[in-house]
């Protein structure tokens, strides 16, 4: 599904990813794990298409497409999803206006119809059920004022409602209680299918008690250094980031 | 001749027309107001109030200033400019003559009519001697001007205990008849005691001729009255505008202005609220949206006099192209006035490069327990956001539409209307370029 090929980007001529080779397939879970400044989060945000990083050399190749010359929003209509880790505060868009939003411009880019209100209403309200989120909080704006874990569950809940092919989790952890997190990883699991995949990126293990990996790599210094399973996860829980350098 | 030259030449033939019906003291007003403008002449940019809006591009057309005939207009062709989806009160005027016609006025209970009649007839004497031109400025030459032909206009007087049960609709319509057409439309609003109304103003060309309106608006709330007045100002291209208007409070009044700037040439917005009692609260809400070399300038003031008093003031502004604004928000409060909360925030958004905002808020503030805040930003469109929506599949234009829209929607939560708020969103959304999905 996923092909990423020696993959190099930068920042203000800043090199942060040096060559990164990684292969999902449908169905998979793959976890990216590296401490600080490994270059994670600039991994997801180059996936996703974020125009500040540049691309210097290597391809990302999604179900046989080149992604270079598409924009984000391209992108996201290819099926590319990010959870983001620190969500954007957008007042005055209501969350259930955002996501319908969203929903119906990604359907239009493929050719599709609108949603009907009531399909996309029962599909809304089918998804709070899930994710445990009430129904009050879909007509706030999005993201103004919510805690750490609500912003969240908020990104899962868009994850949901948008079913991508692939979905990038970038930090989801942070930020949650435990309980948040059980409701997350329970929602992530519940949307796992043999046709989609998800690339969790996380800094500590924690999240992989619940979302269990099919793989896992070390980012060090814009390289991927290990990879393994899952079993990598607990090893680097362990010994810390050090034994892999 | 100029224009100014013009209006000298035209003046005593006015006063000649109307002075037979009118009384001795108001004739007196006009000539007091149009010595004013006759020695002052129309403001330059020599003037500090004016440092940033020039009317010269304004002045230079040969302005026919008595249209006289009245010109009629099929409803169905002009429709879509009222707020037709719920019962109203409606003054409506074409090329500033009153059209009976398009119009819906009342005396039953309380006065939604016109000025001119107010002017004419002895039972309103009363009225006019205690409210008309009382708190329009007397130094301002615009508003001189406007007072010195001040014949015509919506004459609004609710008695108290009175809540209107629908709201008012004041419409001036230009025909284009005339080549270029100079319209001074002059408005007197009385609310009585514990009394309520909704008044909705819109200026409004229907051809490409050139319109200059100078009005003027007079509103007086006394104790415990609501007024909530909405402005909306979607002119096309070839119609300027200065509107003036002035109100009065006395204690426990809430008086709410909104203005919504989103078309026309040149337009200057002068809005003063003066407080003459305790437990006042003024608002005022603005949104502006203009692009290629539109200009629009608000500039308010609101004079704190009495104590424990407030005032909530929120302007936005979203400039394209080489479109240009200007927000002067001045806030005065006396040393006998404290416990004052004053609020005051200037928020603007410069879409393009040649885009420009001069903000300046002004505070003169003399008492000692006061709470003053204001804040002014300029900036450009959060680029963070941007990347967040358009991840989510919503494309470049939508989501700068969305961001745009968002950024204007606390200005837009303050309309009490339903029907009008709905009208109004989509106005402005179809001004951002941005297709709604969702209904509002």
């Amino acid at each position: 599904m996923l092909e990423i090929k020696n993959l190099h980007a930068s920042i203000e001529d800043k090199d942060i990813l040096k060559g990164i080779n990684l292969s999902v397939k449908p169905g998979e879970v793959h976890a990216i794990m590296g401490p600080n400044g490994s270059g994670k989060s600039t991994l997801s945000s180059v996936i996703a298409g974020r125009e500040d990083y540049e691309v210097t050399k290597g391809e990302i190749v999604l179900n046989g497409e080149d992604l270079e010359d598409l924009a984000p929003d391209e992108r996201a209509h290819k099926g590319i999803f990010m959870s983001f880790q620190y969500p954007v505060e957008i007042p005055g868009v209501t969350v259930t206006n955002f996501i319908k939003t969203a929903i119906n411009e990604t359907r239009k880019a493929n050719g599709l119809e609108e949603l009907p209100a009531k399909d996309m209403l029962k599909k809304i309200r089918a998804t709070a059920e899930l994710l445990e989120i009430d129904r009050k909080f879909l007509s706030r704006s999005l993201n103004e004022g919510f805690s750490g874990g609500e912003k969240k569950r908020n990104e899962i809940f868009q994850m949901a409602m948008l079913e991508p092919k692939l979905a990038i989790l970038d930090e989801t952890d942070s930020g949650l209680d435990i309980d948040a997190l059980k409701v997350v990883a329970n929602g992530v699991n519940k949307l796992k299918s043999e046709d989609n995949a998800v690339v969790l990126i996380t800094h500590y293990q924690r999240l992989l008690e619940y979302i269990v990996p099919d793989y896992v790599h070390v980012l060090h210094d814009g390289k991927i250094v290990k990879s393994g399973g899952a079993e990598l996860a607990l090893e680097l829980e362990e010994k810390g980031y050090d034994w892999v350098k | 001749m100029d224009l100014k030259e013009k209006l000298e030449a035209s003046f005593l033939a006015f006063e000649n027309k109307v002075s037979t019906d009118i009384d001795s003291a108001v004739h007196d007003i006009r000539s007091a107001a149009f010595t004013y403008f006759e020695q002052n002449g129309f403001p330059t940019r020599r003037d500090e109030e004016w440092k940033y809006t020039s009317l010269k591009p304004l002045l230079k057309h040969d302005y026919n200033v008595f249209p006289e005939a009245e010109t009629a207009l099929e409803y169905a062709a002009v429709k879509k400019y009222f707020l037709h989806e719920i019962e109203s009160y409606k003054i409506v005027f074409i090329d500033g003559v009153y059209s009976s016609f398009l119009s819906e006025t009342t005396h039953d209970g309380y006065d939604v009519c016109l000025l001119s009649a107010a002017l004419k007839r002895p039972k309103y004497k009363m009225v006019i001697d205690h409210y008309f031109n009382t708190i329009a400025s007397k130094t301002d030459s615009v508003t001189s001007l406007n007072t010195a032909f001040s014949k015509e206009g919506a004459y609004i007087h609710i008695p108290k205990n009175t809540v209107l049960p629908k709201p008012v609709q004041i419409l001036h319509f230009s025909t284009g008849n005339e080549a270029n057409l100079l319209l001074q439309p002059r408005n007197l609003i009385v609310v009585g005691e514990n009394s309520h109304v909704q008044i909705i103003e819109r200026h409004q060309s229907l051809s490409k001729n050139v319109v200059l309106t100078n009005s003027v608006t007079e509103i007086f709330t006394n104790k415990r009255a609501i007024v909530d007045y909405y402005k909306i100002q979607n002119d096309n291209r070839a119609a300027s505008l200065i509107d003036n208007t002035y109100i009065k409070q006395q204690q426990n009044s809430i008086a709410s202005v909104n203005t919504f700037s989103v078309g026309g040439n040149i337009t200057r917005n002068n809005l003063e609220f003066h407080q003459e009692g305790e437990h006042c609260t003024s608002n005022l809400n603005g949104i502006t949206i203009i692009g290629e070399k539109q200009h629009v300038d608000n500039h308010t003031l609101v004079h704190h006099k009495f104590p424990n008093c407030e005032s909530n003031e929120l302007y936005k502004g979203m400039y394209a192209d080489r479109s240009t604004g200007v927000f002067n928000g001045k806030v005065i409060v006396d040393k006998e006035a404290q416990k004052i909360n004053a609020f005051q925030q200037n928020n603007n958004i410069l879409m393009d490069d040649g885009a420009t905002i001069n903000s300046k808020p002004q505070l003169e503030i003399f008492a000692d327990d006061v709470k003053c805040s204001h804040g002014c930003t300029i900036g450009q469109l959060d680029e963070d956001a941007l990347f967040y929506m358009r991840s989510r599949g919503i494309p470049k234009k939508e989501a700068k539409g969305l961001l745009l829209y968002a950024f204007a929607n606390d200005a837009l939560e303050k309309i009490k209307i339903p029907e009008l708020k709905a009208r109004i969103t989509k106005l402005i959304a179809s001004k951002l370029g941005v297709d709604l999905g969702f209904d509002l």
